[in-house]
């Protein structure tokens, strides 16, 4: 049996760990290893850091173990390369100390001191992130205050949102329906609430025109969402009567199954006007070109960066990135709305000094900066 | 009550999660872990909204005989076929349900895949033609791109790929780091309007 497989008594737990230690350590031939176990900062308590340093070599690999305070039964944790700059043990209890002990190959132990690991109430790598979030979250506030005091905020033309009213008139004057794809993702997504609101916007301007709107959903979560949405727009319009809830249409939550769907609407019914509003992926060109290919007037909009040549190509206009989420404050003119558009011009003004000082900063080679808004 | 309560809701819900990524303790880390769960566990009973929604649209119009009403009568009857086959006899791997998924469902969706190689190359067609500066500028810089990326490129001009490499890393990424912070400062603004209660259109209510 291993000297330290025996229960040690519950008091002076590391006096007889380290004495230990250093017997081992002094032992004639075997390399010295010092093995160190912290408190990993900025978790919830539940793992340890482990480091070493000593005389190990190129290819040398360390078996881990762990006991729990103060039992001394070793559970194997991992096997490790000896050259690596640590390990860190997770899914540990906050309630429970441990001991840690590596070997190498040639079997020569070396053990840490007891530890316990610990929650942190503030995660401090975050503080810049936060920092700079509640400015954001205040200069928000501050601009909603000013609109609704009065305050008129001046918002550029926006041409897709624009050409929205213009597609569902002429679908109005062509006698089909309008069809809104809010993308194909769920309502985690940001870009899919934004286009629910945005909906709301169109299905209103369809009601008031006395024309259908089609609204396939690619994910059932967004269908109780999407037919909130679309009746309030024919409530808003006064039109409530004109709601048909069989247009709000679930397909499939597979995105080529969605696609196929789609499609079939569009050479089926024959939509004049398509509005892609959300996340889409690989299925964007595919809609894009085949409501080309029936004639409709197309308006798309996306935060998914590379799905945006696509839309720019296939489609009349293309809401690019932010536009889609200033789409409901520019549609509803609301002046509480249009107060965190211009919060969001703000924080690019800032966000524009701030990379230009880290511009200058890296290219002098002072990297203190930029390391204050490095993720981690 | 009918719209004070979900902004409420959200409120808790989206703070907690905002302050989640800041506190790690568990007094804040465990409710925001049970609020994801709790999200799943939504998501999956939509799928039985979903399901209805999908059976009483496509019954309607076939009961209706309305146009294309044979499309959704497939529907229906492939929704009844594989939900049974996958009940009664499981999901496993060499099922029947597996079967039809691999057989039937995969070469559908690589068939709609397909189609996009051709689409790219009408839409191509029509991005490039040269009818303005900008519309020209786009042409060359994607004739040179495409260039660079294959090994006639080379051929022609040793520097080509790197030329390449260089145009999509310096003013293509720049461009694109420009899109994505202004849809990053919408999408904090979007959630931010929802926590606060600003934008409340999607509960309903005007």
């Amino acid at each position: 049996m291993h000297p330290l497989s025996r229960r040690l008594p519950s008091y002076g737990l590391t006096l007889p760990l380290v004495l230990l230690s250093l017997l081992l350590a002094a032992s004639p031939g075997l390399a010295t290893v010092i093995l160190e176990a912290v408190d990993v900062p900025n978790d919830d308590g539940t793992a340890l850091g482990l480091t070493w340093m000593g005389d190990l070599a190129e290819g040398d690999s360390l078996t881990i173990s762990r006991a729990a305070y103060p039992d001394t039964a070793w559970s194997y944790v991992a096997t490790v390369d000896a050259m690596r700059e640590g390990y860190i043990d997770q899914g540990l209890s906050r309630k429970i100390t441990y001991v840690y002990k590596i070997e190498s190959a040639g079997g020569r132990p070396a053990l840490s001191g007891p530890v316990s690991p610990s929650a942190s109430f503030l995660n401090t790598s975050r503080l810049v992130m936060l920092a700079v979030l509640a400015l954001y979250f205040i200069s928000v506030l501050i601009y909603i205050k000013l609109a609704a005091r009065g305050r008129e905020f001046f918002v550029r033309r926006i041409s897709g949102l624009n050409a929205i009213e213009e597609a569902i008139g002429r679908a109005t004057e062509m006698g089909r329906p309008v069809l809104y794809v809010p993308g194909i993702d769920d309502l985690n997504n940001i870009q899919t609430i934004a286009s629910m609101v945005i909906l709301g916007d169109v299905a209103r301007m369809t009601a008031s025109y006395e024309t259908p709107i089609i609204v396939p959903v690619c994910k059932p979560f967004v269908v109780p969402v999407a037919e909130e949405a679309v009746k309030q727009g024919f409530m808003n319009a006064g039109r409530p009567e004109l709601y048909n809830p069989d247009n709000v249409r679930y397909l499939s939550d597979e995105q080529f199954a969605f696609t196929a769907g789609v499609n079939g609407i569009m050479l089926r019914e024959r939509t004049a006007a398509n509005i892609y509003m959300g996340s889409f992926f690989a299925e964007s060109l595919i809609l894009a070109e085949t409501g080309f290919s029936t004639g409709a007037i197309q308006v798309a909009g996306t935060a998914n960066i590379h799905q945006l040549p696509f839309f720019v190509a296939a489609c009349d206009y293309a809401l690019i990135g932010e536009e889609l989420y200033a789409a409901s404050a520019y549609l509803s003119k609301e002046p509480k709305l249009l107060g965190t558009l211009k919060a969001s011009d703000l924080a690019k003004v800032i966000i524009m000094v701030l990379l230009g000082i880290g511009c200058i900063t890296e290219t002098l080679g002072l990297t203190s900066f930029a390391d204050l808004f490095t993720a981690r | 009550m009918r719209t004070e309560i979900p902004v409420a809701m959200a409120f808790i819900a989206g703070m907690l999660m905002v302050v989640s990524l800041f506190v790690p303790h568990p007094f804040i880390a465990e409710p925001a872990a049970v609020m994801r769960g709790w999200a799943i566990i939504i998501t999956a009973f939509a799928y039985v909204l979903g399901v209805a929604n999908i059976a009483r649209i496509s019954l309607h119009t076939v009961r209706n005989r309305t146009t294309d009403w044979q499309y959704k009568a497939a529907l229906v009857v492939a929704l009844v076929a594989m939900a049974g086959v996958g009940i009664a006899g499981g999901i496993n791997s060499g099922g029947l349900f597996d079967w039809a998924y691999l057989n039937m469902y995969v070469p559908m969706q690589a068939t709609m895949f397909s189609l996009l190689a051709f689409f790219i190359a009408s839409a191509a067609y029509r991005a490039f033609r040269a009818r303005s500066v900008e519309a020209t500028l786009l042409l060359v810089v994607a004739a040179v791109v495409m260039l660079g990326r294959v090994p006639v490129g080379e051929k022609l001009w040793p520097g080509l790929p790197a030329f390449t490499e260089w145009i999509m890393e310096v003013p293509n990424m720049a461009a694109k780091r420009g899109i994505m912070i202004g849809a990053a400062l919408g999408a904090i603004s979007t959630g931010l309007k929802m926590i606060l209660g600003i934008e409340r259109s999607y509960l309903g209510s005007d």
